[in-house]
């Protein structure tokens, strides 16, 4: 076929695009995986039996606003990278904003702390299920974030499945801190960033496979 | 000077037309894919010197691209970058492929990249490319090549081509875009 009549089959007929089908699709997908990582926090773990209490901590608070911007801003990431040519601006700096906080808060708390009770900031109860639960409650968004970037043009591989992969991972937190007791900034700079890491980093790798177009 | 207004003006102009394409405009949307075609086939000419049995190939896949993702462009910016990061992307797509197949090493570090470059020149030969569309449309499942024939190739509106299939108009509307996509995943495995 010659390329003018390419151009033609492609021109005739053309229908009306949907409005804001990047924005759309990634909040179809938000919502269904966040619907799935509830639901296995539910059937697995269970909300925290202190939860009545814990909301009026205002470090309960700090610890969502902390998983929350970090999924703020990778969700922004992922937007800017499923359109072709986007630059991605001053998005990075909100990435690592959160994590900033969370690290000035952690040292500012250890230091505060007598010797003696740093490590049980740091380790808390449950350093050694933390990030796995995390990545595992991320699956479901994971899988709703990859079905979303597919339908949209990301030429950024790697780098697209990374950022689908963080935002997969700090949703997933999102939903953890409706079960997890743990709220010492320590722990949560360090293990909360861990468990969202993982799925951040299966992202970057299965990204070139499962994201090309 | 001249240039740098020559480019904005071709920016703005391919801009105005692929949005009212995408409102559902057919003559502007043939401008806008015109033009751009004979963008793509300099830019890809230039980059393809060794291969220029690609070229065609290339834009063709480019053409399809830049139909299917259409949606994924955003009215804020600027269209030159979407359009280059659509044809790199392609590009260096097919460079992988070959270099997959032919066990080269990577020919990605030859190719020069400058964005505003994409609109400066243009390459309006009309060419045949050794990919035939019409073929990888024989291949499509009814479902997907009915749609496309009737309203694409024969120009039928989606109501007169769901009369003429007894598909529905939706089941028409889809099977259109699904083709079309289709379309672009055999072009793929061919080469």
């Amino acid at each position: 076929m010659k390329t003018d009549e390419l151009v033609v089959l492609l021109a005739t007929g053309v229908e009306p695009v949907e409005r804001h089908p990047v924005g759309r699709r990634h909040a179809v997908a938000m919502g269904l995986g966040l619907i799935g990582a509830g639901a296995l926090m539910l059937i697995l773990l269970g909300l925290r039996p202190d939860l009545g209490d814990a909301v009026r901590l205002p470090m309960f608070w700090v610890k969502l606003a902390f998983v929350a911007g970090l999924a703020w801003a990778s969700l922004l990431a992922a937007m800017r990278l499923s359109r072709p040519g986007m630059a991605l601006a001053w998005v990075p700096a909100a990435l690592v904003a959160p994590a900033l906080a969370i690290w000035v808060l952690a040292a500012f708390v250890l230091a505060q702390a007598a010797p003696v009770e740093r490590p049980g900031l740091i380790f808390g109860a449950t350093w050694t299920s933390c990030p796995g639960l995390i990545a595992l409650l991320a699956v479901p968004v994971f899988v709703a974030v990859f079905w979303a970037m597919r339908g949209l043009a990301p030429t950024q591989l790697p780098l697209s499945g990374a950022a689908a992969g963080l935002l997969a991972g700090s949703l997933g937190a999102l939903v953890y801190c409706l079960h997890c007791p743990e709220l010492a900034a320590p722990f949560l700079g360090t293990w909360y960033l861990l468990g969202i890491l993982i799925p951040a980093l299966v992202g970057g790798l299965l990204g070139p496979r499962l994201l090309r177009w | 000077m001249t240039e740098q207004v020559h480019f904005d003006s071709t920016e703005a102009r391919l801009r105005h037309a692929l949005l009212q394409g995408r409102d559902g405009d057919a003559v502007a949307y043939h401008g806008f894919l015109n033009a751009l075609t004979a963008h793509l086939r300099a830019y890809f000419r230039r980059r393809l010197i060794a291969l220029p049995d690609e070229v065609e190939d290339l834009v063709q896949e480019a053409l399809l691209a830049v139909h299917n993702q259409r949606h994924t462009y955003d009215a804020g910016q600027p269209l030159t970058a979407w359009v280059h990061a659509i044809a790199k992307y392609k590009l260096v797509d097919r460079l992988r492929r070959r270099a997959g197949k032919e066990r080269l090493t990577d020919p990605l570090d030859a190719v020069l990249e400058n964005t505003a470059e994409l609109f400066s020149t243009a390459d309006g030969e009309a060419a045949e490319a050794r990919i035939d569309v019409h073929k990888l449309l024989a291949q499509l499942p009814e479902r997907q090549r009915v749609p496309i024939v009737r309203t694409k190739l024969e120009g039928l509106s989606v109501a007169q081509a769901a009369m003429a299939t007894g598909m529905s108009e939706s089941a028409i509307k889809v099977g259109v875009h699904r083709g079309l996509k289709a379309l672009a995943a055999l072009i793929k495995g061919e080469t």
